[in-house]
Parts: structure tokens; C-alpha cells; sequence
């Protein structure tokens, strides 16, 4: 398959599923409805006694071995195909850094736009390169067909095209622990100005630098803002929230402010909140960004963001 | 969890010889069919205990977000469900099972080579499962990596990894030690007569397993103290901190892992190929071309490992080189499925339990292996790798195809050995329901997979929600037939009917001899005249 033919991953990759679930069924279909039919025909009921002893046939054997052997060889072949088309990056594709660490997942782009999303020009193909910080994690794009391991010490890619604008999923499918399956973000594929314009927007695309800070360090992979469950407690309306925390081993309630939030972020097993695993790793974070933080999170950590670039309203 | 001393219906039979009584007539046994009975029930148990937590998976996974329990709780399940599943229950279940009750039968020898080994097989594989217990219970609690126990991630969880790990070690060891005296005893316990060439295909199935089991478990064994090591030391031959290399660690792993999956399945397809042409009563098709994709398997199995690793990084070479060997894996297994089919072709069939479990064998295997197909075509695979489309694969493979086989081969033999039948009406529903609750559950979970789920996730996107909820409801229905399967059999095996020698009408030894059999099997040396399906001359040796 000539590489430069191909448009996207998944019509590479959609026609090899077509051939193999074809044949498949063809097969399965075959061998069931013999069964079927000989469990029926030869019943004992109608079939006292068996009327053939015979036990093989050479010539049979050799075309049952013969003809599934040229069938998978052709699958093979597809299937190598197919696989080459993903791993061929068509010349010109965007590159973007993706950085999966337990929970979360960092895109940064050539210039230092970082994001929690994966944002890419629609049409344009895009060539990710993958790293992880920790343990394992899977980079998988269902709609384009896409997986890779990002793998500790290592540098893998993958490649796609969003075709249209639009939101796609992307999950973590290489296990990671607690946080696996709240590991999912999207593809943001946008209209290529519109794209170009949200790459080049100064650091802080509107919005509040706090935010983009929880984003930055992956704190929001365990953190809702939104007040959704997820491995770690909500942002939503942390700020002043009574919480029942475990220091060193004791219970104690106290009320969340300034020193909690800095001594949470710096030292997370110190105050363990109680009922949630003791799994957040410590982010040694600058002064100004921790104030940048906690001045977000007074706000309520509220999900009163608008992408009106209005930046947000601190009450 | 012994069968109790008194329903033994027979005097005379190995259920009443031995001057000892009790427990320690059982634990201390060294008779093939006492040491294959306590396998039998030890690995059931576990079975049932891990069906339990299977169910508990499902439950949660019934609706988006939290059902029954964290994500902590449900990681620790999936992983204790997966590896019980694995290394207590399907690996030693045929070898340890029914591998000890039939095969010395079926060769005409007294027991195996080596009855103590024997014994010391199922103490390793009871002390294993002991420290694996323990391990769910210490430290910091149940294990939480999967059962595939992935570096970087298993060496740095605070769970309990290194206990579980060092009682799966202890396990693989008894599984060598079958496989040592299984070798042996066929090589060297054949009566008279049994020539290679009438060994029944069972046999032949658990003689292929050995070798697996005796040539791949030692790399398990090196690769779980390498995480000990890993864990306890801080070696870091996993680390690239350190100089270590985390995707060496799966090629390790399923150097063992994938050959495991033949000691899973290929005495299964033994176990379909006996039955078959017993209700058939028409010598199976192509014994010979049977007899030797079991030993092709098994060797060309061992060269694959690399299939679960399309997305690891490794390089599109090696990907190349296991791809096209996954495909001419593929090839004697097809050839099995057309024999067997073959085999029914004018034969004079009965839809009895045992016959409907191997019907249904090759159905759900042919499914198992199809999909398989994609899975081992690379550009396919990458889409569903590590999503609930192999969870549904592996569970058609090794529940439908090992899993009925092991049922289907419990209505066949438990009967000879204790001498009574289940009542075949309640059968029969039970596995319409098994085999119903099966397909919903798990052709739902390939359906989601194909979409995108990914596999051991907790929770999961809307989209993904309806047929999360048929597959749990398939789970039930499963349930029930694996209740009403087991109650009925143990009910029968009880109480039920008094069975003669031969109740299907098979040719093979094990149906010369009475039901149950006496402690020696054969009153004298049989001297055997004619081959495993030649059923004008069943009841004869
Ligand atoms: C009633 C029966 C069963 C049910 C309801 C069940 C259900 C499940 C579910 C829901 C998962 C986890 C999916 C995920 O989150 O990735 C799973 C995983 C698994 N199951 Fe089963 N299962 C059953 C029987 C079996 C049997 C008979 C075997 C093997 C003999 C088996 C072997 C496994 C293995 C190896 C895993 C993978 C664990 C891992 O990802 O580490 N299961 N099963
Ligand atoms: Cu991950």
C-alpha cells in the first residue's frame, strides 16, 4: 500500500476488519451450519446406526490445511498493510508532545502551548510523540483507530487525521492504577485559522492562570471542577469546605484555607482527606503559582469558565 | 470439600481400600484417582470463587459510575479474579483434574510414574494458593496490577504484589511437576499393545501440555522473582532510571503467559475429541492430523508471545515476525475444528450433557478463535488491544472453549468415578442457560470493545452504558445455569443413578474397568488389542 494513497488511519485500518470479520463469518457461518445440519440429519433418531466408519481423508486433510493457510496468509498480509499505514507519518505533519502521567495528560506544542486537551488542526495530520513520566499508559483514539504505549524511558509516536472538526475521545488503555479510567480526555480538532489562532494565544487563553496551572500539572486528571467524582476530591467549593482529614494516622476536622491548600499541594500525605487513597504525588511548585492556584480555588474552583476570553470573574 | 467417606456405592473400589480413614485417607493419597478428586474439588472452589467475583465486576460495571464500589476495590478484583481464574483454576484444572483420574486409566498402567511427586504436585499447588490467600489479606491488601503483574506499575503499588507473586511461584512449580510425570508415565506406563498410534487423544493432548508446562513455567518462575527483586531490592531491571527496560519485562511474561494459554486449551480440545465420537459412535476423523497439531500447537505456540505487545514500542520487524507466526498458529487449530466436525458427518449422534458441552465447545472456540484472527493481524489489533473487545476474546477462548470443555468432561467422567449419573432433564437446562448467558455476556463486551472501551476500566462514558448493562444481565443468567449445572451433578453424583462399566459406550480402557474403579484399575495387566474409537469392539480392551 502506497503510504502517500492513504488519507487517514482509520481508512487504513477499517477495510482489514472488513476482510478478517468477512472471512470470519464466512467460516463460522459454514462450519455452525454443518454442524447443525449433521446434528440434525444424523440424529439418533433418525440415524440408529452410523452408516460410515470412516475415520480420514488424506486429500480432505490437505485442502483443510491448505485453504485456511493462503486465507490467513492473505490476512497477514492486510493486516501488515494496514499496520505500515500507521506507521508512516505523512510528510508535514504537526508534532505535538503528549506526556501521560498518573492521572493525566499533557499536550505541549512546538512554541510551549501546553494544554489538557489534545488540540489539532482538522485535516491536517498530526504526529504525537509519546512519553510517560511514571508507569505505563496507552494513548487510544478510537475513532482514528490509534493506539501506542507510552512507555517509561522511552519515546514512542503515533499519527492521525481528524478529518472533520470536531471532539473525539481519547483514553488511557494501558492500566495504571486507580486512576485508569478517569484518564480520558479529547481531541479537540478545530477549523485550521481557528486553530492556528488558539495555538498562538498568550499562555493563558483567557483564562484564569490558576487554571491553567491545575490543567498544566495534570491535577485536574484526579480533580473535578465540576464536582464529579473522580479519585481525588472535587475543587468545586473546596474554599472554606469543613474537611475530615487523617495526620499521621489521626482524625481531625479543620476547614479548608491558605496554609491547608499550600501544605496539601507541597506534602499531599500529610493531611490524608479521609476516605480517598493516599495516591497524589507531591508538585513542587513555585510561590507565585501556588498563589496563582489558591487564588483560583477561593473562587470556588467554579466551572463558571466561558472560552469568551472574557478571562474569569473572581468573586 | 472432600467427598464425604460414605456414598462410595461399590465396595472394592478405590473410594474403600486403604487402611487409613478420614482426611488423611485423601491428603495423603498417593492414588491417581484420590489425588485427581482432591485437584478436582480444590480447583472447582476456587473456581466458584472467582465466578463470585467475576459477577461483582460486572455489577459494577453495570452503570456508569460507581455501582458497588471505588476504583480501588475494582482493580484489586479484576486482578484477584483474573489470576485465580488463570493459575489456580484452568491450569491445573485439566492436568491436575481430570489428567490424573483418566490418563493412567486410559493408558491401562496401575498410576502414574511418580505417586509421591504426584502428591507433592497438589501440596505445592494447595501451599501456593495458601500464600496467595494470605497475600489478599496482609500488607497492603489484595493486588492491584492485573494479573499480568506490568512493570513499572507492580513495582511501585503499595499492594501486596510480592506475597501474590511468590504463591503464584510456588503454583508454578506444582504445575512442572505434573508435567515431569505425565511425560514420563506416557513414555514409560503404556500396557501392552498401546501402541502411540492408539493412544486415546486426550492423552495425546495432555502429553503435548506437559512439555509446555515443563519447558515454558520456568521462565514464569524467573520472571516473578525478577519483580521480587525489583520490589524488594530495587534491582531495577525494569527501571530506565536504572538502566532497565519495562517492555523486557513483557516479553518475559508472555514467553510463559502465552504458551500457558495451549496448557489451558489443548487438553480441552483432548477432552473434545474423545467425546465426540463416543456420541457419534463413529471413530474420530482424522486422529492423526489431531494428534499432531496438538504437539504443532504446543511448538509453534511458544513463538508468539510477541502478538500481546503490537502496541508496547516494539519494533514493526519483530511485529512483522510474531505477526505471521500468530497466523500459522491459527492453522491446526482450524484443522481440529474440521475434523471434529467431520467426525459427525453420518454418524448416529446423542445429545447428551457431555455432547451438547462439546457442540457448544466448538462453536464458542471457533468464535474465540476467529476474533483471535484480529487480534493477531496487526493493523486490526492496534484498535482493540487492551479493550473490553480481548476480554471478550480471551473469555470465548478460555471460558467457552476450556471452560465448557472442563463442564462437558465433568458429565462424562465424574460419573466412572463415582459410580453414579446426574439426571440429564435438569442438565440439559442448565447448560441452555450457561450457554445463553454466555454469548450475551460476553458478545456484548466484544460489541464494546469494538467501539472503544477500553479494558479494566472501572468506570466508563455514557455511550458505552446499554450494552454494559445487557452484558451484567448475560452475567445472571450464567449464573444460574453454573448453580443449577452444579447442583444437579453433585445431587447426581450422590444419589443418582447407579452407572455400569460403560454408560456413553466408549472404546477407550477407562471404560473396560467398573464404575467406580478399584485402587489397582485393572485386576490384571490389560493387553490392548485395538484403537481409542474403534466402537465395534467398546467394553473390550
Ligand atoms: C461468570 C463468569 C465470569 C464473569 C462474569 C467474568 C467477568 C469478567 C470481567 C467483568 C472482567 C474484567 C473486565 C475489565 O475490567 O477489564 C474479567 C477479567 C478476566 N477474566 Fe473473567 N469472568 C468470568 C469467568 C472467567 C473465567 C472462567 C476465566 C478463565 C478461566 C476468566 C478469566 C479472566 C481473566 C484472565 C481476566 C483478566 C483480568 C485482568 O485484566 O487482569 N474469567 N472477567
Ligand atoms: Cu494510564
Amino acid at each position: 500500500m502506497d503510504p502517500n494513497l492513504i488519507t487517514s488511519t482509520q481508512a487504513a485500518v477499517d477495510p482489514v476488519f472488513m476482510f478478517i470479520f468477512g472471512a470470519c463469518l464466512l467460516l463460522l457461518v459454514g462450519i455452525t451450519g454443518a454442524m447443525v445440519w449433521f446434528v440434525i440429519r444424523y440424529h439418533r433418531s433418525r440415524a440408529p446406526q452410523p452408516t460410515s466408519q470412516n475415520d480420514g481423508n488424506v486429500w480432505l486433510e490437505i485442502a483443510w490445511t491448505l485453504l485456511p493457510t493462503l486465507l490467513v496468509l492473505a490476512m497477514f498480509y492486510y493486516g501488515w498493510a494496514g499496520y505500515l499505514a500507521l506507521r508512516n507519518v505523512p510528510k508535514g505533519a504537526l508534532e505535538v508532545t503528549a506526556t501521560a502521567r498518573m492521572w493525566s495528560w499533557n499536550f505541549t506544542y512546538a512554541n510551549g502551548r501546553s494544554s489538557s486537551k489534545l488540540y489539532v488542526p482538522a485535516g491536517k495530520p498530526v504526529k504525537v510523540n509519546l512519553v510517560a513520566t511514571d508507569v505505563l499508559h496507552g494513548f487510544y483514539l478510537p475513532a482514528f483507530r490509534v493506539k501506542r504505549d507510552l512507555v517509561p524511558g522511552m519515546t514512542n509516536y503515533a499519527w492521525f487525521v481528524a478529518t472533520k472538526p470536531g471532539s473525539y475521545d481519547l483514553f488511557c488503555s494501558q492500566y495504571c492504577g486507580t486512576g485508569h479510567s478517569a484518564m480520558i480526555t479529547t481531541v479537540e480538532a478545530l477549523p485550521s485559522a481557528e486553530f492556528t489562532a488558539w495555538l498562538n494565544k498568550e499562555g493563558s487563553g483567557g483564562e484564569h492562570p490558576g487554571k491553567e496551572l491545575l490543567e498544566k500539572q495534570g491535577c485536574l486528571g484526579c480533580h473535578s471542577l465540576d464536582g464529579s467524582p473522580k479519585v481525588g476530591p472535587t475543587f468545586k467549593g473546596i474554599w472554606g469546605r469543613s474537611v475530615t482529614v487523617l495526620t499521621g494516622g489521626r482524625e481531625r476536622t479543620l476547614t479548608v484555607d491558605e496554609p491547608y491548600l499550600r501544605r496539601s499541594i507541597l506534602e499531599p500525605k500529610a493531611d490524608l482527606v479521609k476516605g480517598y487513597p493516599p495516591v497524589m504525588p507531591a508538585s513542587p511548585l513555585k510561590d507565585e503559582e501556588l498563589k496563582s492556584i489558591i487564588d483560583f480555588l477561593k473562587s470556588g474552583g467554579a466551572p463558571s469558565l466561558k472560552r469568551d476570553g472574557a478571562g474569569l470573574e473572581i468573586k | 470439600m472432600n467427598p464425604s467417606d460414605n456414598l462410595h456405592p461399590a465396595s472394592g473400589s478405590f473410594w474403600n481400600d486403604t487402611g487409613k480413614s478420614g482426611i488423611s485417607s485423601w491428603i495423603f493419597s498417593t492414588d491417581h484417582k484420590r489425588i485427581g478428586l482432591l485437584y478436582f474439588w480444590s480447583v472447582l472452589s476456587f473456581f466458584l470463587v472467582a465466578v463470585v467475583l467475576g459477577l461483582l465486576l460486572r455489577i459494577e460495571l453495570m452503570a456508569p459510575g460507581r455501582t458497588i464500589m471505588g476504583p480501588e476495590t475494582y482493580n484489586a478484583l479484576f486482578t484477584v479474579h483474573g489470576a485465580v481464574m488463570v493459575f489456580l483454576f484452568i491450569i491445573p484444572g485439566f492436568p491436575g483434574a481430570f489428567g490424573n483420574l483418566v490418563m493412567p486409566i486410559q493408558i491401562g498402567a496401575r498410576d502414574v510414574s511418580f505417586p509421591r511427586l504426584n502428591l507433592f504436585s497438589w501440596w505445592l499447588y494447595m501451599i501456593g494458593a495458601a500464600v496467595i490467600i494470605i497475600a489478599l489479606f496482609t500488607g497492603g491488601g489484595p493486588p492491584d496490577t492485573g494479573w499480568t503483574f506490568y512493570v513499572p506499575f507492580s513495582a511501585r503499588t503499595g499492594t501486596n504484589v510480592s506475597v501474590a507473586v511468590f504463591g503464584v511461584f510456588i503454583v508454578g512449580f506444582s504445575s512442572i511437576v505434573t508435567g515431569v510425570n505425565f511425560v514420563t508415565t506416557i513414555h514409560r506406563l503404556r500396557a501392552p499393545g498401546m501402541s502411540w498410534d492408539r493412544l486415546p487423544l486426550f492423552v495425546w493432548s495432555l502429553y503435548a501440555t506437559a512439555w509446555v508446562q515443563i519447558l515454558a513455567t520456568p521462565i514464569l518462575g524467573i520472571t516473578l522473582v525478577l519483580i521480587i527483586a525489583e520490589r524488594v531490592l530495587g534491582v531495577g531491571l525494569f527501571d530506565p532510571m536504572k538502566g532497565g527496560d519495562p517492555v523486557m519485562y513483557q516479553h518475559l511474561f508472555w514467553i510463559y503467559s502465552h504458551p500457558a494459554v495451549y496448557i489451558m486449551i489443548l487438553p480441552a480440545m483432548g477432552v473434545i475429541s474423545e467425546i465426540i465420537p463416543v456420541f457419534s459412535r463413529k471413530p474420530v476423523f482424522g486422529y492423526k492430523m489431531i494428534a499432531f497439531s496438538s504437539i504443532a500447537i504446543a511448538a509453534a505456540g511458544s513463538l508468539v508471545w510477541g502478538h500481546h505487545m503490537f502496541t508496547s514500542g516494539i519494533s514493526d520487524r519483530a511485529i512483522l515476525i510474531f505477526s505471521f507466526l500468530t497466523f500459522v498458529v491459527a492453522i491446526p487449530s482450524a484443522i481440529k475444528v474440521f475434523n471434529w466436525v467431520s467426525t459427525l458427518y453420518r454418524g448416529s449422534i446423542s445429545l447428551e450433557a457431555p455432547m451438547l458441552y462439546a457442540l457448544s465447545f466448538i462453536l464458542l472456540f471457533s468464535i474465540g478463535g476467529l476474533t483471535g484472527l484480529i487480534l493477531g493481524a496487526a493493523a486490526t489489533d492496534i484498535h482493540v488491544h487492551d479493550t473490553h473487545f480481548v476480554v471478550g476474546h480471551f473469555h470465548y477462548v478460555i471460558f467457552g472453549g476450556s471452560g465448557f470443555a472442563l463442564f462437558g468432561a465433568m458429565h462424562y467422567w465424574l460419573p466412572k468415578f463415582y459410580g453414579r449419573k446426574y439426571a440429564e432433564k435438569p442438565a440439559l437446562i442448565a447448560w441452555a442457560l450457561l450457554f445463553v448467558g454466555f454469548n450475551i455476556t460476553y458478545f456484548s463486551m466484544m460489541v464494546l470493545g469494538m467501539k472503544g472501551m477500553p479494558r479494566r476500566y472501572y468506570d466508563y462514558l455514557p455511550e458505552f452504558a446499554p450494552l454494559n448493562l445487557v452484558s451484567t444481565m448475560g452475567s445472571w443468567i450464567l449464573a444460574v445455569g453454573l448453580v443449577l449445572m452444579l447442583v444437579n451433578l453433585i445431587r447426581g453424583l450422590r444419589s443418582g443413578e447407579p452407572v455400569g462399566n460403560n454408560p456413553w459406550g466408549g472404546a477407550t480402557l477407562e471404560w473396560t474397568i467398573p464404575s467406580p474403579p478399584p485402587t489397582e484399575n485393572f485386576s490384571e495387566e490389560p493387553v490392548v488389542t485395538h484403537g481409542p474409537y474403534d466402537f465395534s469392539k467398546a467394553g473390550k480392551p
